[in-house]
Parts: C-alpha cells; structure tokens; sequence
C-alpha cells in the first residue's frame, strides 16, 4: 500500500564516531514522500543517533544528509530551524518539557509555529490528546505521568503541527499490547491521513507488520537488510531470522 | 619544569577557551535578543522566579548588613565624636558596594544554581534537544528570557536591598544608640545622592549579565547525567561569585571615575 513520491530524506555514505566508537560505518538510505519505513535493528546499533543525525541535532563525521532537496550537514544551528520544523520527532525517553503541563507540551510546537491561543487551538490540542488516549490529563505535569502515558503525551506533540514526515523512536515500548495496537494505528492514520513520511524504529514485529512499507536492518553500523515486511519475514538470511525470531545464539 | 609549563599552558588554554565560550553565547544571546521572537510568557514566569522569589534573601541581605555595618560604625565614630556621620557611611557603602556585591552573590547562590540546574536537567533528559528538533534555539528559548528577566529585577533588588540597608542603619543609629534624628538626616543628605543608587544599581547589571551567561553556559554544557548536574550547579554559583568579585573591584575603579563620590 505504498504511495511512495520524490526522495524526501537521502542519505549517502553516512558516518558517525563518537570518541573512538564508529556507530554508523557508511549508511545509504533513500525514504520517499508519503513512506513508511520501519528501522529494526539491535540495542545500541546507533538507531536513535540516525535519527538525530537526520535531524540535525548532533554533527555527522562525513557523509550527506539531503532533506527535502536540502543538504543540511552544513547548516549551522539557526539555519538548521526551518529544517528541523519540516520534522516531527518522538524522542525514545520522550523529553517532555517537564515544567508544562501535558497540553501546554502538545500546544507547544503549534505556538513555536505562530498559532495564537484560539478555540481551534484548543480543539485541535484536545483531539490529539484523545487520539493517544490523554483526553482526561492534559492538565498533569509529566512528572505525574506514568512512563507509558508520558510516551505517548510525546507523541502527541511530534504530530500535533502536522510535520511533513515524523520519526518516531520507539513509540510502542513500554505499552500495553491494546495500546501498542492503538499507537500502530494512529501513525498509520497520521500517514494516510496527511500524508506525511513516517521513520519507526521499533523493535515489536508485531508493529513492523502493521506499520511498516519497508523495513531496515542497522546491523554494525551498516545496513545488513532492506526490503519489504514480507520479504524480512520470509528471509532466509540466518541474521535477519535469528533478530526477526528473537533467538539468542550464545555460540556467536 | 616542564610539566609546570605544560600545566600552566593547559591552564590558560582553558581559561581561553571558556571565555571563548562565554563570548559565543553572549553573540547568540545578542542575536536572540535583536533578531528573534522574544518569549514574554517565558520572561514572565523568569521575572517571578527571580523578582518574587529573591524578596526574602534580599531583604535579609540588605537590612542584617545595613544594621551590623551601622554597629561598628557607630562604635568607632562614637569615639571620635562623629555619631550624627553614621548615616552618611553606612549609606554610601550600601550604594556602592555592599548593596549590590552581596546582593549579587546572594542571586548568584540562588538564581544561578536554579538556571545551571534547570537548563542542565533539561540537557541531560534531551528536552534541549527536544527544544531544538521543535526548531526553537535553546538560547532564544532559555537564555534569553532569563537575561532579560534579571536585566529587569536585578536593579531592582538592588535598589531595595540598599533601602533595607539604610533603613536598618537609621534603626541601629537613631532607635538603639539615639543619635539625634536631624543631624542623623542631615549627613545622610549631604554624603549621599541618587547616582550613588544609580551607581549600586549599574553594578547590579553587569552582575545580572554574569550570573545569567554564566550559569546557563555551565547548564548547556552539561554532561553525564546527575552528577553532570550537580557539578555544574556547583561550578555555576562558584565562578559566578568569582567573577562578581573580581568584576566588583574594576566597577568599583571606573564608575568611580565617572561617578565620583560627592564632596562635603
Ligand atoms: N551522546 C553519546 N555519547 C557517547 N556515546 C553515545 C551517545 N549517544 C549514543 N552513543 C553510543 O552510540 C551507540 C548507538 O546508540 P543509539 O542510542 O543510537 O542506539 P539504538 O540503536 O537507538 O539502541 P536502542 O535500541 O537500545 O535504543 C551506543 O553504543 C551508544 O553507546
Ligand atoms: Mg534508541
């Protein structure tokens, strides 16, 4: 069911080192308008760093991020705003603002983007809210969130401005099952709905059936699989068998 | 030898370099201020955290220095016959550097600690990154409305701590020694004048600017989590009081070349 358009993020060759840790070893990924796609891969692989490297918001080593027709390794941190405003982003931890109640966090990017406090303000702030199932605590503080709840008053604010693509890094762990379900749908629907690129990293299968358009498999800093749900259910490659079952192998 | 050369190289390459640092900032706080959208519901909250909330201590501050400095002062001109002069000292010591040093330390204690913690724990739990992926600058966001929240109470408190000061010495002098009140008033009038308020509160703004760039420098910079936090909170409130000190005796040299204290 792809509608997949132009390449919206292209990434060539991409490199990350953090003091003599190589994290990503030469990353090449094109995700397209309108796509979905599903980062998988084990703890520690440098998902989350992939992800704020798109966004900008820790320098690569060498390699070229093109966003939107835009090479944004060098921009500097002003010019990397309106870059970074195109993107929604659910951090893994969430990074509530912790000092603003749940829908002053939801209303938050809609104010960054000149909204004024108006009745459509408030209902299009309440029906986010309801859609992650936050209806009734939009006046709590996140610290009166359990871990759950605060994931997904997140969430609530990547997608609340309708960015035109959203990374979400991991925003099913830590869920119920019926909720994790619920969470699947939603970024299906936020896709569908507006259209917007979707980047999941997750490491539920069971979210990578219902999500995903095509998969990717950070594996040692590179890329060891791309394709479609199918083709990484019904791989033959013993890695990619043994992450998609979740056996350990305690003889590697 | 040679390891004292390479000691004292490091030394001062750091000490450049943070200076560096603080200069990088104050350009991005200048930008934030001229050319970006000024949060005034950020300032707001800021200016009743710091401008409500330093009521006490600065209250406390300025009225124990103002009555313990009008003790001694009195003990001393008392022997000499100058009781009425008691006025005139204590004030103009609580206008020029006793009202705005110990002010300022009191707010680098308790403001700069709260910026270095609050930024810092927003560092380290990526709610600065989350600030950035929003596409809003962290110091247009945090730093800028804090400054401009001291640029406005700093003086301010200032300006009261003084007034608790001078008031509590008039308590000492007149209610407990009975220094008679005319000649009391008279060489407060005389020794002291508005630009000598002015001068304590100018001061206040250099301290502002200290105590904000720095503390949110030590907040933006952390790193490792907890104990990132508490070193930094602690290394903010410790070189900020150094730099008031140290800034205090320069001010002291040049606002008194352009502020000279009155004759009698
Ligand atoms: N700020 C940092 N400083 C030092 N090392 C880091 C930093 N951020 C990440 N790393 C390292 O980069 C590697 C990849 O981290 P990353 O957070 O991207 O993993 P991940 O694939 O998202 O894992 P998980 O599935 O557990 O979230 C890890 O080995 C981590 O130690
Ligand atoms: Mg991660």
């Amino acid at each position: 069911m792809s509608t997949a358009g132009p390449p919206f993020i292209s990434v060539r060759n991409l490199h990350k080192q953090i003091g003599d840790q190589q994290i990503l070893r030469g990353i090449n990924l094109t995700i397209r308008e309108g796509e979905n796609l599903v980062i998988i891969g084990g703890s520690g692989t440098g998902k989350s760093v992939f992800l704020k490297l798109v966004m900008g918001l820790i320098p690569a080593t060498s390699g070229s991020i093109i966003v939107d027709n835009t090479e944004i390794t060098t921009l500097n941190e002003r010019q990397l705003g309106p870059h970074r405003r195109k993107i929604g982003m659910l951090f893994q931890d969430g990074a509530l603002f912790d000092s603003l109640t749940v829908a002053e966090n939801v209303a938050f990017p809609l104010r960054e983007s000149g909204m004024k406090d108006s009745p459509d303000m408030h209902s299009r702030i309440h029906e986010v809210l309801a859609a992650v199932g936050l209806a009734d605590h939009g006046h709590k503080l996140p610290a009166a969130l359990s871990g759950g709840m605060r994931k997904r008053a997140a969430l609530a604010r990547a997608v609340v401005s309708r960015p035109r693509c959203i990374f979400y890094d991991e925003p099913t762990a830590g869920l119920d099952p019926i909720v994790s379900d619920s969470i699947d749908r939603l970024i299906r629907r936020t896709q569908l709905h507006y259209r917007c690129t979707s980047v999941v990293v997750t490491h539920d299968m069971r979210s990578v059936r219902s999500v995903a358009d095509r998969v990717v498999y950070f594996r040692e800093g590179l890329i060891h699989f791309e394709g479609s749900p199918d083709q990484l259910f019904s791989s033959t490659d013993p890695l990619v068998r043994q992450f998609v079952e979740g056996h350990c192998d305690e003889d590697e | 030898m040679s390891t004292f050369l390479s000691w004292l190289g490091g030394l001062v390459l750091r000490f450049v370099s943070y200076f560096g640092a603080l200069a990088v900032l104050t350009g991005e706080l200048t930008y934030s201020l001229f050319r970006s959208r000024i949060r005034w519901a950020e300032v707001g909250r800021q200016l009743v955290s710091i401008g409500f909330g330093s009521q006490i201590q600065v209250i406390v501050t300025g009225a124990a220095t103002g009555a313990v400095f009008a003790a001694q002062v009195y003990y001393k001109f008392n022997q000499l016959g100058l009781d009425s002069l008691v006025g005139g000292i204590v004030a103009l010591a609580m206008c020029r550097e006793l009202g705005p040093v110990l002010t300022a330390l009191m707010l680098a204690g308790r403001i700069g600690a709260t910026m270095a913690a609050e930024i810092g724990t927003m560092k380290v739990t990526e709610q600065v990154d989350a600030l950035r992926s929003l596409g809003v600058h962290p110091v247009d966001y945090l730093v800028a409305p804090r400054f401009l929240a001291m640029l406005f109470s700093v003086p301010l408190l200032i300006g009261e701590s003084i007034r608790f000061g001078i008031g509590a010495a008039r308590l000492m002098a007149v209610g407990v020694y009975n220094v008679p009140e005319a000649f009391y008033n008279d060489q407060l009038y005389k020794n002291v004048d508005h630009i000598d308020v002015i001068f304590g509160m100018t001061k206040g703004l250099a301290y502002g600017y200290i105590i904000v760039i720095m503390a949110c420098h030590q907040g933006l910079t952390v790193r490792q989590g907890a104990v990132g936090v508490g070193r930094g909170t602690t290394a903010a409130v410790f070189y900020t009081s150094m730099a008031i000190l140290i800034a205090n005796f320069f001010l002291s040299l040049l606002l008194n070349y352009i502020w000279p204290i009155a004759a009698t």
